[in-house]
């Protein structure tokens, strides 16, 4: 049997681990504080606090150099809560204008770690942002009453012009998704939210700086790192110049005040977008600086919908203006000839008189079908083609044909604008009819809408204007777009390709003829202008809710072509009422640079009407 | 005189005062630590700094119940406390709410309790119960069944608790076993495990010589050093040694040589195992001419060796988990990811280092204030002394802790009850591992186990299990003289 104070010596053994594991931890201990510099060196740099130097945003500018959006300072309340000493909390309450209520919240927000986690008392915090340069200048007076609060400049968005509201957009704090995409930005960062401001922010944003400075244990900067050996100064965002002429722009805003709904004019030979006038609109200096938010809440809430982009958003069955599109495509097709004359007999004969079509003589060739906008014609065109057994061994390939024509022509998918959330409008396939319908349910007939733009087509203004824009160009179009110059960097080359319709040039020829007699003799004699030869076709959008939308596309001069134009009013009746005079004051201004005196009359009463579908419904 | 009295005469008042001046140096650098430039009150209960007062303030209390308690109360009531602390760590399995991926916290209202914090004293109560019984002997089969059962019961829930660190303290129950009489060669064992895996996880992708894989040749190497040096402590022939020794020697120059002659590479490690396998067969003849048990022993520990050093690689990757195998490496030095699972390592070293010899002074650290160091207050506590008091504050809390280890294996020997001393020296070495653990994480040497360190770190809960752990013993140790010495 062993003896059991055998072990006794054993502790000599257990001191002597302890002994050992001190006695490492302290040669380490040693290497760590005493001899190896590098983690000194490390704790430096960790203690840098990098301060962030804030570009200048891009300036924007019209096609002829007008400046539209420019900087202009604001001012940020800054605190330092350790230094808030005898506040005389309702005085300084009055002098910003906030509650006093609205001071303790924000005072509370400040040095609550979880919504604030940069919080010391130590260093300035953001009491409030972008106050207004008469809020600064009552406080500025007044400051040295409150110690602790200073002030910080920054730099807002302004406007050299009312107008283009919902086309330029506006800037605002970035949000918490923005920061997880980009890691550009951080909290408190300004991006563009809307409109060019918001599609163009990598250019506009510029590059931000950064100035190294140094800080203590409580947070407090003590000094810059190396005299600002290594801060980074800021690179100014790129300026912008906008394809928009602002006058145009704003003579349309002019021309569709009180009314709702878009014009937009585009420049044929480059696709350039010259006016996109959505209505009603706002004034854009409203959603800058600290009243944003409930100036944005008041918008939302407008029956009218202001912020509604409706070039890009709204979507309308385009009527009559989409018989150009019909006759294109079935003269490729070879469904008609511009000789082919088809009866009308108030109606479409083979469906007894559906859909109806106005008086005027029959049979028509498509010339004069266009200039008057004979439905008749068109729904025997769609027949025609759908029917055509020669090409096509049943209506699928057929249809799919019809649909990759209209695909081409930019319907169907968003165009690719640069601006955010353009819609794709609706060219419905084979499939959604077979899903309707079944499978061999359906034939011409069932669709035959479609040939006069109603049915199932649904498309945006900006693809009606690009129609026109396609048409002046007798085959092809440059995707629309509202910027032309970036400072010292080129255009995207999805803006300066053509784009063409695989429709030949010389099936356009007819089309053209018939918009250029439509404005001499037909539907859309309104928008005659002396000296030039304007093309156009008139359209009525079905409205379900309400009357009917007025629709005008036009393009002039017929054989060379400077200005496209789509015009939409809601409500309005048929397109001859609104959308041709509106459209063709705006050819004149941008043909013509001004309006003719024998035309005042015509302005006069385009601006002195009121269509709010409101109103109508009052009614 | 009242017994009482005399208790107070009896209690060994060095331990306290050290552990006096530990709680409030901890108390200061959890102070330090969630330090946030306002709230600039010490003692505001709304800070940790003063809930941690609270808690040191509980600490006296219960430390003096504790001195005041008759001390047979502990031999009696241990196996009792043991059942309730294991009811309630399985009851804890079941109702704890997860808390940063573990549950092993006891929500009771207001109150968070950690059970696996006291767990430690019950645990250490029964295991020198067991030992104290009447005519125990360890080392007989039941009794090693009930000794491992003891202290693998409590490990078993804490690690279903998710909570590898607190798992991993029951090891150092060993350091008792091994003080009561378990064999040297066990704990031996152990440390060449520890030595084998970290030189084979370390190296396990490093050639050397152009064909030789480092790890297996180094931890090889080790063994044949090993094997000399228990030849040499066994020894009865010094020829024996002499012949291993010489004919190793001649093998591996031939092996050296080789390459100077022919152009072939040599795996060095494949050689090594060549020796190796020639010495066992060699200590296998002596064994069966001379029947000596040490020859044995020599074999089975090159052959445990040689498959412990395989396994090695097979139990890395497939039983450890990647975030496991991270944390080995990062603190193998064998990755460096300063933002990943290195950061915490990473910023404790910097905010350590940058202390320096004499530290930046209370609250002027810049590591620890401006938020660098993760869990500041809790596992990585040290951090903020070795960045505030520099080395030499960094090094008299080191010592203290070694004066206070040292000074309970002094009283733990001095004990006249076996129950006594085997829980004396259960709380030397939940001390000690505590303390190798934690600083060894803090300053990058081990790898990170979240475990506190004792009387620093913040929180009610450890800080109330080490109080307990400690008074027991030091009403044990006042006790001592009522007792027939053993």
């Amino acid at each position: 049997m062993k003896n059991k104070y055998q072990f006794v010596n054993r502790k000599y053994v257990l001191g002597g681990i302890a002994c050992v594991v001190v006695l490492l931890f302290l040669i380490r201990l040693f290497f760590l504080q005493v001899v190896n510099s590098d983690y000194k060196s490390f704790a430096d740099s960790n203690a840098f606090f990098k301060k962030t130097l804030y570009p200048s945003r891009g300036l924007i500018y019209d096609r002829n150099g007008k400046l539209v959006v420019y900087n202009q300072p604001a001012y940020d309340i800054m605190v330092i809560m350790r230094d808030v000493t005898g506040l005389d909390t309702l005085g300084f309450c009055n002098t910003i204008g906030i509650s006093k209520e609205r001071f303790l919240a924000r005072i509370a927000e400040i040095k609550n770690k979880e919504i604030n986690p940069g919080y010391s008392s130590y260093t300035p915090q953001v009491f409030l942002t972008q106050l207004s340069l008469q809020e600064y200048g009552v406080l500025q007076e007044k400051l040295y009453r409150y110690p602790g609060f200073s002030i910080r400049s920054r730099s807002q968005r302004n406007y050299a012009r009312l107008s283009a509201a919902l086309l330029l957009g506006y800037i605002g704090e970035v949000s918490k998704s923005d920061i997880e995409k980009d890691d550009y930005y951080v909290q408190g960062d300004y991006a563009g939210i809307a409109g060019v401001e918001k599609s163009y922010e990598k250019y506009l944003r510029g590059e931000k700086g950064c100035e190294i400075l140094l800080r203590d244990a409580h947070g407090r900067i003590m000094a810059s790192y190396e005299n600002g050996e290594h801060d980074i100064a800021p690179v100014s965002g790129k300026n912008i110049e906008m394809s928009i002429d602002i006058e145009l722009q704003e003579y349309g805003e002019k021309l569709m005040k009180n009314k709702v709904g878009s014009i937009v004019a585009i420049e044929p030979s480059t696709g350039q977008l010259l006016a996109m006038v959505s209505s009603p609109t706002y004034d854009p200096s409203l959603l800058i600086g600290r009243q944003r938010g409930a100036n944005h809440k008041i918008l939302e809430q407008d029956p009218n919908k202001p912020l509604f982009s409706r070039p890009l958003m709204a979507q309308y069955p385009p009527g009559s203006t989409f018989k150009t599109a019909q006759a294109l495509a079935f003269l490729q097709e070879k469904a008609i000839t511009p000789q082919s004359a088809f009866p009308c007999a108030h109606g479409y004969p083979p469906l007894g008189g559906r859909p109806a079509c106005h008086g005027h003589a029959s049979p028509l060739t498509l010339v004069p079908a266009i200039a008057t906008s004979c439905n008749s014609y068109f729904c025997f065109g769609l027949r025609n083609m759908l029917n055509n057994r020669d090409l096509y061994p049943n209506i699928h390939p057929a249809f799919e044909a019809w649909k990759n024509h209209m695909v081409d022509m930019g319907f169907g998918y968003p165009l690719g604008v640069d601006l955010p959330n353009e819609k794709r409008g609706m060219i419905p396939n084979g499939k959604f009819y077979d899903k309707r319908y079944g499978e061999n349910g359906w034939n011409a007939h069932t669709i035959i809408s479609i040939a006069i733009g109603q049915g199932e087509i649904l498309v945006t203004p900006l693809q009606l204007c690009n129609l026109a824009a396609t048409i002046a160009n007798r085959g092809y179009f440059y995707t629309p777009h509202v910027v032309r110059k970036i400072q010292d960097t080129p255009l995207d080359s999805i803006y300066t390709e053509k784009r063409y319709t695989h429709i030949a040039k010389e099936n356009y020829l007819p089309v053209v003829e018939g918009m250029a007699n439509a404005v001499t003799g037909g539907t859309s004699r309104g928008a005659q202008l002396e000296g030039i030869v304007v093309c156009g076709k008139t359209g009525t959008a079905e409205n379900p809710h309400g009357k009917d939308h007025s629709i005008f596309i036009t393009f002039a001069p017929k054989d060379d072509p400077k200005i496209a134009i789509a015009v939409i009013v809601e409500n309005a009746g048929f397109g001859a009422t609104y959308a041709v005079p509106i459209a063709s004051l705006v050819m004149e201004k941008y043909l013509k640079g001004k309006i003719a005196d024998n035309r005042k009359y015509v302005e006069d009463r385009i601006t002195n009407t009121t269509i709010l579908p409101v109103n109508v419904k009052n009614k | 005189m009242s017994r009482t009295s005399s208790i107070w005469k009896q209690v060994d008042w060095w331990v306290v005062l050290i552990y006096t001046i530990l709680v409030l140096e901890g108390w200061l650098s959890i102070y330090a630590a969630s330090y946030n430039f306002d709230n600039a009150s010490i003692f505001s209960f709304s800070e940790r700094s003063g809930k941690q007062l609270g808690w040191i303030g509980l600490s006296f209390v219960i430390a003096f119940i504790l001195l005041m308690t008759d001390d047979r109360v502990y031999e009696t009531f241990a196996y009792p406390v043991y059942v309730v602390m294991i009811l309630l760590l399985m009851v804890t399995i079941a109702i704890a709410p997860e808390i940063k991926g573990s549950r092993s916290w006891l929500v009771l209202g207001p109150v968070s309790l950690q059970p696996a914090e006291f767990a430690k004293f019950a645990t250490a109560l029964a295991l020198a119960r067991l030992f104290g019984s009447y005519n125990f002997v360890f080392w007989r089969l039941k009794n090693i069944f009930k000794v491992a059962g003891i202290i693998l019961l409590p490990m078993v829930c804490i690690l279903l608790q998710k909570e590898t660190g607190s798992t991993l303290v029951y090891t150092s129950f060993l350091l008792v076993l091994f003080r009561e009489g378990m064999p040297g060669i066990i704990l031996f064992s152990l440390f060449c495990a520890v030595v084998f895996f970290v030189l084979g996880v370390k190296f396990g992708n490093t050639v050397w010589w152009g064909a030789t894989p480092a790890g297996e040749f180094l931890v090889l190497l080790v063994v044949l050093v090993v094997i000399m040096g228990m030849l040499l402590y066994y020894q009865q022939n010094f020829r024996i040694f002499r012949n291993i020794f010489f004919g190793t020697l001649t093998v591996s120059l031939i092996g050296f040589l080789i390459p100077l002659f022919r152009n072939v590479l040599v795996d060095y490690a494949e050689m090594a195992l060549l020796i190796l396998a020639a010495i066992s067969v060699y200590l296998i003849v002596l064994y069966i001419q001379k029947k000596a048990g040490h020859y044995l022993l020599i074999i089975f520990f090159s052959a445990a060796s040689v498959v412990f050093l395989f396994s090695v690689d097979y139990v890395f990757d497939n039983v450890l988990e990647p975030h496991q195998q991270t944390r080995i490496k990062v603190s193998l030095g064998m990755e460096d990811d300063p933002k990943g699972a290195g950061y915490n390592v990473n910023q404790s070293k910097i905010a350590i280092g940058s202390g320096g010899f004499t530290g930046k002074g209370f609250l002027n650290g810049t590591q620890t204030k401006l938020k660098y160091v993760p869990e500041q207050d809790t596992d990585f506590i040290f951090c903020t002394i070795g960045e505030e008091q520099g080395f030499v504050g960094s090094s008299l809390i080191l010592l203290l802790f070694l004066v206070l280890i040292l000074r309970l294996i002094v009283l733990a020997e001095r004990q006249r009850t076996i129950f006594a001393r085997v829980y004396g020296y259960s709380v030397a070495s939940i001390f000690l591992f505590h303390v190798f653990i934690n600083i060894g994480m803090v300053l990058g040497i081990t790898p990170v186990i979240g475990i506190p360190l004792p009387f620093f770190s913040y929180g009610g809960s450890s800080l109330w299990g080490f109080s307990i752990l400690l008074f027991i013993f030091l009403r044990l140790d006042a006790g001592r003289m009522e007792k027939l010495s053993i």
